[in-house]
């Protein structure tokens, strides 16, 4: 009777400290990542990076203002057709879809997100690249558009499904009609919820380089409009690092960390939103 | 339940001034605002509402009583057509407003004619100007400048607006339960509904915001018509001009408030008047 008393405490404790360890690994191995970055990043980060194009091959120096202002320009055409699709499509889930049909979209979008990025690359090239005959803005944009579709469509329809019934049939017994009732009403009291949704799928597509190494391709000059190949953050790093030369790495590391610091900031930017979210919403 | 065989002396009250004096209404010609024939009324397959029959008279107030699950708030829902937020509900038979079928008429108008506070005070999380000028505003009924004057005005006719008349542009959710549930009413009664309908609109507040609410719904008779499903008889005792008694998903009996209270013809009324069961 002692011993097995004796080796259940033995077994529980050690499922706790392994337990434990486990949730240490998964921090630490972020921390490191995280850190490694941090310190490589800002050692090499300079002014001349943020504002000047890359140098010739074989110089040092230069910097990487085009990728910059190229994944500004992805991101803006992937929230400009990823998030009013989701979002509406979202809107179409939480409010009016029958069973069987929402079932599927939402089943879809599950596998959507799923899916592999490189094979949105592919996507958006068969669709796009290939019959305007060159790389683009336009395909890389839409890649991640496309990526971006089922994550703000799921966030949107399970936020929608948070606001209280009584605030819907309040509006709707007032003579509102069902879809003015969604716009006034039920959006409203979860727009910042459903922004903060947006925010952390723009985050995470932020940093994709799969779907771009073939739609939007790179550039080491400005890009002369959105149907030129155009340089981002995520493609530059993958030819920099795995380039031959010293400076390349260095520059891929300041790269990396502008990359980190941009997500860091739309995450902390998406929690303080979250956290004044709308009295409709409270517990 | 208390002394309820004298509901006659309990709506004298001193404080409670009704807008019509009793003998006043006898005179008045009795106009029936709505009338229900035969309603049955299905969740899927299950029937809730069974050969639902009565007549809802003009600027009158008809209080609904019944223990709870007996389908009176589902009957109220039917009447603005708010059960067909639940797909799979099904009313059958005949609800006439002014002797048009409801079910023929749309929606959105039907709404705007027939009003409904809830339960549960159910404000927008918007300022309390914002929550009564919402109704104008969605229905497109009020010019810029219109829109102050009748927020005032429903505000008053709530029985609210001293008290939030400093604070208009502050939060709905600021104000107490009892002054929510009047805000809902003041929004209710912005676009000036012909039918008032209230499902159980005191059963959360204290009986002193109960009694705010009583006195309002006194003011607002011979304006509006109103029908109010309520838990508390004493209530319906107090409030209303005619009480019908539903039980089991039937309308066991419809009577003057008086007759329901002091004479019911059937033994079930009796038995859930006097506290026997419910």
């Amino acid at each position: 009777m002692k011993s097995r008393l004796a080796w259940r405490k033995f077994v529980n404790g050690f499922m706790l400290s392994l337990t434990g360890l486990c949730a240490l690994v998964s921090v630490s191995v972020l921390l490191v990542v995280l850190g490694y970055l941090g310190w490589n990043g800002w050692q090499y980060l300079t002014w001349t990076f943020l504002t000047h194009l890359p140098a010739p091959v074989g110089e040092t120096g230069g910097g990487m203002a085009n990728a910059i202002v190229g994944s500004g320009t992805l991101l803006l055409i992937a929230a400009l057709t990823g998030i009013p699709t989701g979002l509406l499509g979202g809107i179409y889930l939480a409010e009016f879809g029958g069973k069987t049909f929402t079932f599927l979209v939402r089943y879809t979008a599950d596998l959507l997100n799923g899916v592999p990025s490189i094979v949105m690359g592919i996507f958006a090239y068969t669709l796009v690249v290939l019959p305007m005959h060159h790389f683009s803005a336009w395909a890389g944009g839409l890649a991640l558009g496309v990526m971006l579709i089922p994550i703000v469509l799921r966030s949107t329809e399970d936020f929608l499904r948070a606001v209280p019934m009584p605030l819907r049939e309040g509006s709707l017994a007032l003579g509102a009609s069902k879809w003015k009732a969604i716009v006034t009403i039920v959006v409203p009291a979860s727009i910042r919820a459903i922004a903060t949704g947006a925010l952390l799928g723009l985050a995470r597509v932020a940093g994709e380089t799969a779907p771009l190494l073939f739609t939007s391709f790179n550039n080491q000059y400005w890009s002369h409009g959105l149907n030129q190949p155009t340089a981002s953050l995520p493609v530059m790093i993958y030819v920099y690092a795995t380039g031959p030369y010293a400076d390349w790495h260095r520059q891929a590391w300041a790269a990396g960390f502008i990359l980190l610091m941009l997500v860091l900031v739309a995450n902390i930017g998406a929690r303080l939103i979250l956290s004044r979210r709308s009295p409709a919403l409270r517990g | 339940m208390g002394d309820v065989t004298e509901p006659g002396v309990m709506i004298r009250v001193p404080g409670y001034e009704r807008a019509m004096a009793d003998s006043e209404k006898e005179a008045h010609e009795s106009v029936m605002k709505i009338s229900v024939n035969k309603l049955d009324f299905y969740y899927g397959v299950r029937q809730v509402l069974f050969d639902i029959s009565l007549q809802i008279q003009e600027g009158r107030i008809t209080a609904l009583i019944g223990p709870s699950g007996c389908g009176k708030s589902t009957f109220l829902r039917t009447l603005n057509r708010m059960h067909e937020t639940v797909r799979s509900a099904r009313a059958e038979g005949e609800v006439l407003l002014d002797g048009q079928s409801i079910f023929e008429m749309d929606v959105v108008n039907l709404r705007r004619r027939v009003g409904m506070v809830f339960q549960k005070s159910n404000p927008f999380p918007k300022s309390i100007y914002e929550n009564v000028a919402y109704g104008l505003k969605v229905n497109g009924m009020a010019r810029r400048g219109l829109i102050g004057e009748v927020v005032e005005k429903s505000l008053r006719r709530a029985a609210l607006w001293e008290e939030v008349k400093d604070q208009l542009h502050k939060s709905a959710y600021a104000l107490s339960g009892g002054q929510q549930q009047r805000l809902c009413i003041a929004r209710a009664l912005a676009i000036d509904p012909e039918v008032l309908l209230l499902d159980e609109p005191c059963s959360a507040l204290d009986p002193i915001a109960t009694a705010k609410i009583e006195e309002l719904l006194f003011a607002l008779e011979g304006t509006c018509t109103i029908v109010i499903v309520t838990h508390n008889m004493q209530q319906a005792a107090r409030v209303a001009d005619h009480t019908g008694f539903f039980l089991l998903g039937k309308l066991i009996e419809f009577n003057k408030t008086d007759i329901i209270f002091k004479n019911p013809a059937r033994k079930e009324t009796e038995d859930y008047i006097t506290g026997r069961f419910g």
